[in-house]
């Protein structure tokens, strides 16, 4: 009798589990996401809220805390304090149910799905979603390497390195010289040199108004020029000095141990260097072999899809994103896009159209806020852009402090959108 | 005789003491009110739309009105004994985040002392009692697009709206907390289908807006119109 009702019990879970095609071995299926930041904390969040249960999501994130790049700048120039700028990942856990795992993914098996972890541990997955951000290309600076990002930082990723970039800033001396190498295309964030350049001319117009910044840079146009340039020529009268590439900005090589930096033959001393040097996807998209030639990964913009493994999703700056600039705004819209798509793909919920936008605020003095942004749909081909705007040059200084506030907004808003 | 000056002496004890305190001047605090009639609407038949109706504010208690969705904090300051005094709407009126931090209410505040003063003498008018609000009009919303009856009927599908609402939540706070982007949840859905056509149709000016409404179908507009109404 017992036996007979264990006999039958047991039958019928197992016609359960065979019953659900969608399920991949047993239980619910699997969203191993690599990556908390704009892009990863986004789709990790969507996917477990809105399947409520039904998907298990677990985010690999080695660090503890993340800071924001976007308003790292505004810590810069003084405007944020820095902890005003770090997030932790308790909410999308306890709120949503998020499997928070702090370590690095160090390797992608994807005959088998699987995720290796630094610690050694093996995380299988129905789908994997990679936000890795970006990593920098290693010659792209002659003289340059991440061995000496101590001496030259790029406070090109959020935390100790913003920190340590303002403290330089804060002990240069009377009148110095800080120097900035902007990067070439394509980089995160088209105007956030340019705002750093600002937010740094603030805090030196304030605190050591007879210093000087150089900028050297290889691209002969950049995002908001016009805007930044009024800035520069009316906030920072003659502070600013920019070198295109046509006055040889393109043909740089640093000297970290003597704080060289030489601009096409010229050797400048300076007391900051900022480097921030050419870029490419976070290493652990090339470890799993979906970077393109470039260093980025295509994808099938409807879905966010690796082309290389449909089982993959490439989101934010780690993407050839078409149209759309490498922005945290785009990397959130990106995660809207792959939560739909994915938990359409693992359960049997709606999938809608693929809609994209962006819109990058930048400070560039005490409430004078400016921005551009775009609307963005899938093709077949790339993620094209439908329509957009930018500030204008000459506007009034009420639409410029409403330009700053509504910025103050967006970060609220992001922020609570990646985190909870 | 007898009975009227009870009937006044009744009257005037029902009547709260602000009755007598002279504010500041009505007629150009109608002007001033312009402003807050995007939400709220005053005067007979008056009802409440994206905020409350405000007939009979002065003394009523916070998050009065009973039915009307107001924010947690609100609801929390009423609990907790707020009352619509002539102080206390003037403090509101100042920066409405530094008395109730969380209110959905995105208004700036308004800081020069006359116009609250205009305002709520404005406001006050409407406050005496039941029977005397002024005749006026009620203070019509300002009809800024026309749109066919088709439009407004439209069903908008919640599903499908809150997918598109995503998109709006990368700077929209869900709860309605406003850090400098206006609240836009528990709007009445014809208010939001106006709202939303009155950017794509670039009646009003703001870019973002413009841009993102502009690309939204009638359909579309009204999904996350039915989404955004149907929160909590
Ligand atoms: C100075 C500056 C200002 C900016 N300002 C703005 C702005 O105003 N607005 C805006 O929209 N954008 C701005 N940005 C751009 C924005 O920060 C990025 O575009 C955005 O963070 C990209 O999101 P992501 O998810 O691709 O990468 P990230 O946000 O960088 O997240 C990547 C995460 O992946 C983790 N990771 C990497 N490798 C691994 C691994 N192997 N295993 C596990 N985890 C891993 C990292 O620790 C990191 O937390 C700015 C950037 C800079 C540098």
């Amino acid at each position: 009798m017992t036996l007979n009702r264990r006999a039958f019990l047991g039958t019928a879970a197992a016609a359960t589990v065979l019953s659900a095609p969608m399920l991949r071995a047993q239980g619910r299926p699997k969203v191993v996401v690599v990556g908390g930041g704009a892009g990863g904390a986004t789709v990790a969040r969507y996917i477990a809220k809105d399947s409520q249960g039904a998907i298990d999501v677990t985010l690999v994130e080695p660090t503890r805390t993340y800071y924001t790049c976007f308003f790292s700048n505004l810590y810069i120039g003084g405007f944020r304090d820095f902890s005003s700028i770090g997030h932790t990942y308790g909410g999308l856990a306890s709120e949503f149910g998020v499997n928070v795992v702090h370590d690095w993914a160090v390797g992608v098996d994807r005959d088998a799905n699987t995720v290796t972890l630094a610690s050694g541990g093996v995380l299988p997955y129905d789908r994997l979603v990679l936000s890795p951000g970006i990593d920098f290309k290693d010659g792209s600076v002659p003289g340059w390497s991440t061995a000496a990002q101590n001496k030259m930082p790029h406070s090109w990723k959020a935390g100790s390195q913003t920190q340590l970039l303002k403290a330089q800033i804060e002990a240069m001396p009377e009148g110095g010289t800080f120097a900035m190498v902007a990067p070439p295309n394509p980089y995160r964030c088209p105007p956030g040199p340019y705002e750093r350049i600002s937010m740094v001319a603030f805090y030196l117009r304030e605190n050591n108004p007879t210093a000087k910044i150089l900028v050297a840079d290889p691209k002969a146009k950049f995002s908001k020029q016009p805007l930044f340039e009024e800035a520069w020529n009316s906030s920072y009268t003659g502070m600013v000095d920019w070198i295109g590439p046509d006055f040889g900005g393109e043909n740089v090589e640093v000297r970290p141990d003597s704080m060289e930096l030489i601009i096409d033959g010229e050797v400048e001393q300076v007391d900051v260097c900022n480097v921030v040097p050419g870029q490419k996807a976070g290493r652990i998209a090339e470890m799993a072999g979906l970077t393109a030639e470039n260093g980025f990964c295509d994808i099938v913009p409807a879905t966010m899809q690796s082309r290389v493994d449909e089982n993959i999703h490439v989101l934010g700056d780690a993407t050839n994103g078409g149209d759309m600039p490498k922005s945290g705004f785009s990397a959130n819209s990106h995660a809207k896009v792959a939560a739909m798509a994915i938990r359409g793909a693992l359960t049997d919920s709606r999938v809608f159209p693929a809609k994209f936008s962006n819109t990058c605020w930048s400070l560039v003095d005490t409430e004078n806020g400016i921005k551009v942004g775009a609307t963005y749909e899938a093709t077949e081909e790339k993620i094209a852009k439908v329509d957009g705007f930018v500030s204008q040059t000459g506007e009034n200084s009420a639409l410029r402090k409403a330009t700053y506030e509504e910025s103050l907004g967006w970060y609220a808003g992001i922020t609570a959108d990646m985190f909870g | 005789m007898r009975l009227a000056s009870l009937l006044a002496a009744a009257l005037s004890m029902a009547a709260p003491a602000f009755a007598q305190t002279p504010i500041g001047d009505a007629d150009a605090g109608k002007t001033v009110f312009a402003q807050c009639s995007a939400c709220h609407e005053i005067g007979q038949g008056a009802k409440s739309r994206i905020g409350p109706h405000l007939n009979e504010l002065f003394g009523r208690k916070a998050a009065g009105i009973d039915g009307f969705r107001y924010s947690k904090s609100l609801e929390r300051a009423g609990a907790d004994g707020l009352v619509w005094t002539l102080d206390k709407l003037d403090a509101y009126l100042e920066n409405p985040r530094v008395l109730v931090s969380g209110t959905r209410m995105s208004f700036r505040g308004l800081r020069k002392k006359k116009d609250r003063d205009d305002v709520l003498a404005y406001l006050r008018a409407f406050s005496e009692s039941p029977a005397n609000i002024p005749e006026a009009e009620p203070t019509a919303r300002k009809v800024e697009v026309e749109l066919p009856p088709e439009v407004l009927a439209i069903k908008g599908d919640v599903a499908y709206g809150e997918y598109l609402s995503s998109e709006c939540k990368t700077c929209h706070q869900l709860d309605g907390s406003d850090a400098g982007i206006p609240s836009i949840t528990l709007w009445p859905e014809e208010d939001f289908v106006l709202a939303m056509h009155a950017y794509k149709q670039k009646i009003r000016i703001h870019p973002v807006m413009q841009m993102m409404a502009g690309r939204l179908s009638d359909e579309e507009i009204a999904a996350l119109a039915a989404y955004f109404g149907s929160l909590e």
